[in-house]
């Protein structure tokens, strides 16, 4: 273990000093909450998002935390991002690939979605986690030979396990990405890295809005409250690390 | 030889050229190298990403196009992207060899090179109008995410196709500090790595900024390599240690590992952490690190090859040539790979690194085939 790495066994305000985060979709909802909580416990942290505008402010609000405008779904990006993500942080112990595309909006049959809708979410909720995990593999192989956490968290949906009607784009995408990350998690557990992925349940987000304009709020849960149970899961996954 | 043209990393038909201590060369295919490596035996690899550091543009004085080439850095860290070293080519692409390219219009101090996003100022020329010192404008994330969006990684003239990031990025890249590909790194896979694992081989990283390795300019190229900064990370120096301790071989993947290494044992012991090697390893050059190179196919003459001279005489570098133009193998960044053993154990710990039981002057280690 290095010195500037941490014993996570609570997510109080200093647990997470020195660990090395990014977050993509890291401008709103859930990402949005992550990044501000994991700078709150001390992490370093850089943020992906397609907005460059947004991503300034964010930057702007919470000094230390890394912008890196960017796109996850286009494939000439992946290494563009992979590269500023590491040079910023010096590398890299934890990567959550929590930016995601509804496919078509309003939400659709699957009868009814055009192919290219279709495609759409599979390349922000499949694909580009897939590319990007494996850009930045061997950062967080490096990370695990150090001693250090060297984890995965991709986002998923409880939407992957049940068939809803209107969500077949975004489930049946979330559905390949959490089957990815058991596969991967199998794979990579001899080199070190762990893949786990995490359903944060029904939040008050931005692309909540967009699948059900119709819901009430009071009823959703806080994107902070999501974002803590998964701090929650970095302080057990990589406490868990350090003790093997 | 001949020149690999297809960026492909890993083909298939890949061949390594094996050549021990005592001297027995043979000829394997290279997807087969596990075998060549025994238990307890510790590969090396620098997990250097490779930066986009090919920077069209224009120079403002004359109107001329430029390509400037990011070739070298103080240090590992993320603000030392303000003042760096680079060399100036003239108009063209990489379609031309570097060797036929016009040269750059007279870049003066204070003259302001127009790179898509970036702006660099030139602060001086460093002994030869091509190599430059350059101050990029605006803050070190400004600097990075102009260089991410505006380079290309460099390009190469035998290789018919340009170039993208993930064809020169190995599977283990890292941090983005390379200036050209650590390219004995690509015959790493993952697979590779879950086989040496389970032969018993350890594997370990440093960092190691690859820096250019020609410029089409002899009395250029003759200056290189260029000082590169590195970093050991200290499970690095303690895998390396139990290797020696219990007479594994310690085998780098490449030569700027070799580098790396040797520069941070020339003062008496390993240490890890960050340096500059800035040392040329050739035949006079103890070696007190490494047992084993695993390399690209070198030509005679490039600073490459004179590093391998520190592993094997002449006669043993010319049998290799010999045998490699015969059997057809591949050359540069995509070719095949060479397998070279120390010939002459170094008996000496100088480096308070060698213990007793770590082979004699002229011990043969006969390769394990499996």
């Amino acid at each position: 273990m290095t010195t500037n790495s941490t014993d996570m066994n609570s997510t109080d305000a200093s647990s997470f000093n020195g660990l090395r985060v990014a977050v993509t979709g890291g401008t709103s909802g859930l990402g949005l909450a992550l990044v501000e909580r994991l700078r709150r416990g001390g992490a370093d942290v850089a943020f992906v998002a397609r907005n460059e505008r947004r991503v300034k402010e964010v930057e702007g609000r919470l000094p230390g935390a890394h912008g890196v405008d960017g796109d996850v779904s286009q494939k000439g990006e992946t290494h563009v991002l992979a590269m500023r993500i590491t040079a910023a942080l010096g590398g890299l112990d934890v990567l959550i690939n929590n930016a995601s595309s509804l496919g078509p909006v309003p939400l659709a049959l699957l009868a009814d979605t055009e192919c290219e809708e279709l495609e759409l979410a599979l390349a922000t909720n499949l694909v580009g986690p897939f590319r990007l995990t494996k850009a930045l593999l061997g950062a967080l192989t490096a990370s695990a030979r150090e001693g250090r956490p060297a984890l995965v968290i991709n986002i998923t949906s409880d939407a992957a396990v049940t068939p809803y009607a209107g969500w077949g784009a975004y489930g049946a995408s979330k559905a390949a990405l959490t089957q990815m990350s058991r596969i991967w998690n199998e794979e990579l557990r001899e080199h070190g890295v762990r893949v786990e992925s995490f359903d944060p349940g029904d939040m008050d987000t931005p692309l909540h809005a967009l699948a059900v304009p119709e819901a009430d709020p009071a009823t959703l849960k806080k994107p902070g409250d999501a974002a803590g149970e998964i701090l929650e899961l970095i302080a057990t996954a990589t406490h868990a690390e350090v003790a093997a | 030889m001949i020149a690999a043209t297809t960026p492909v990393q890993r083909p298939p038909d890949a061949k390594l050229l094996v050549m021990d201590a005592a001297g027995g060369l043979r000829h394997a295919e290279r997807a087969e190298i596990a075998h060549y490596l025994r238990p307890g035996d510790l590969l090396v690899a620098n997990d250097a990403a490779t930066i986009p550091g090919s920077l069209n543009g224009t120079h403002e004085a004359s109107g001329e196009k430029v390509e400037i080439r990011l070739a070298g850095r103080k240090s590992l860290d993320f603000d030392d992207i303000r003042e760096v070293t680079a060399v100036a080519f003239g108009s063209g692409d990489h379609r031309t060899p570097t060797e036929d390219r016009p040269p750059p219009p007279e870049l003066l101090p204070g003259d302001l090179l127009l790179l898509g996003p970036l702006r660099a100022t030139v602060l001086r020329s460093l002994g030869h109008p091509r190599l430059l010192e350059l101050a990029f404008a605006g803050t070190p994330q400004e600097i990075w995410a102009g260089i991410a969006r505006h380079g290309r990684p460099i390009q190469y003239a035998y290789v018919d196709e340009p170039l993208a990031l993930w064809d020169v990025w190995t599977r283990v890249a890292s941090l983005p500090v390379s200036f050209e590909p650590p390219s004995a790194g690509f015959l790493l896979d993952w697979k590779l790595l879950a086989s040496l694992r389970s032969r018993g081989v350890r594997f370990t990283t440093l960092t190691h900024a690859a820096g250019i390795s020609s410029t089409g300019d002899p009395a250029l190229d003759r200056r290189l390599p260029l000082d590169e900064p590195y970093r050991i990370p200290e499970s690095a120096v303690r895998a390396i240690r139990q290797t020696m301790a219990e007479g594994g071989r310690v085998i780098a993947l490449g030569t700027t590992v070799t580098r790396a290494l040797e520069h941070a044992a020339s003062g008496g012991g390993l240490t890890s952490g960050g340096g500059v090697a800035n040392q040329r390893i050739g035949p006079g050059t103890e070696l007190r690190v490494v047992d084993a190179i695993i390399s690209g196919v070198h030509e005679p003459g490039d600073s490459h090859y004179e590093l391998l001279r520190a592993f094997a005489d002449d006669a043993v570098l010319r049998r290799i040539d010999g045998a490699l133009e015969e059997h057809g193998y591949r050359t540069h960044e995509f070719g095949d790979s060479v397998f070279l053993e120390r010939s002459v154990r170094v008996a000496s710990d100088s480096a308070g690194l060698r213990v007793a039981a770590l082979g004699r002057p002229g011990e043969a280690h006969p390769v394990a085939v499996a």
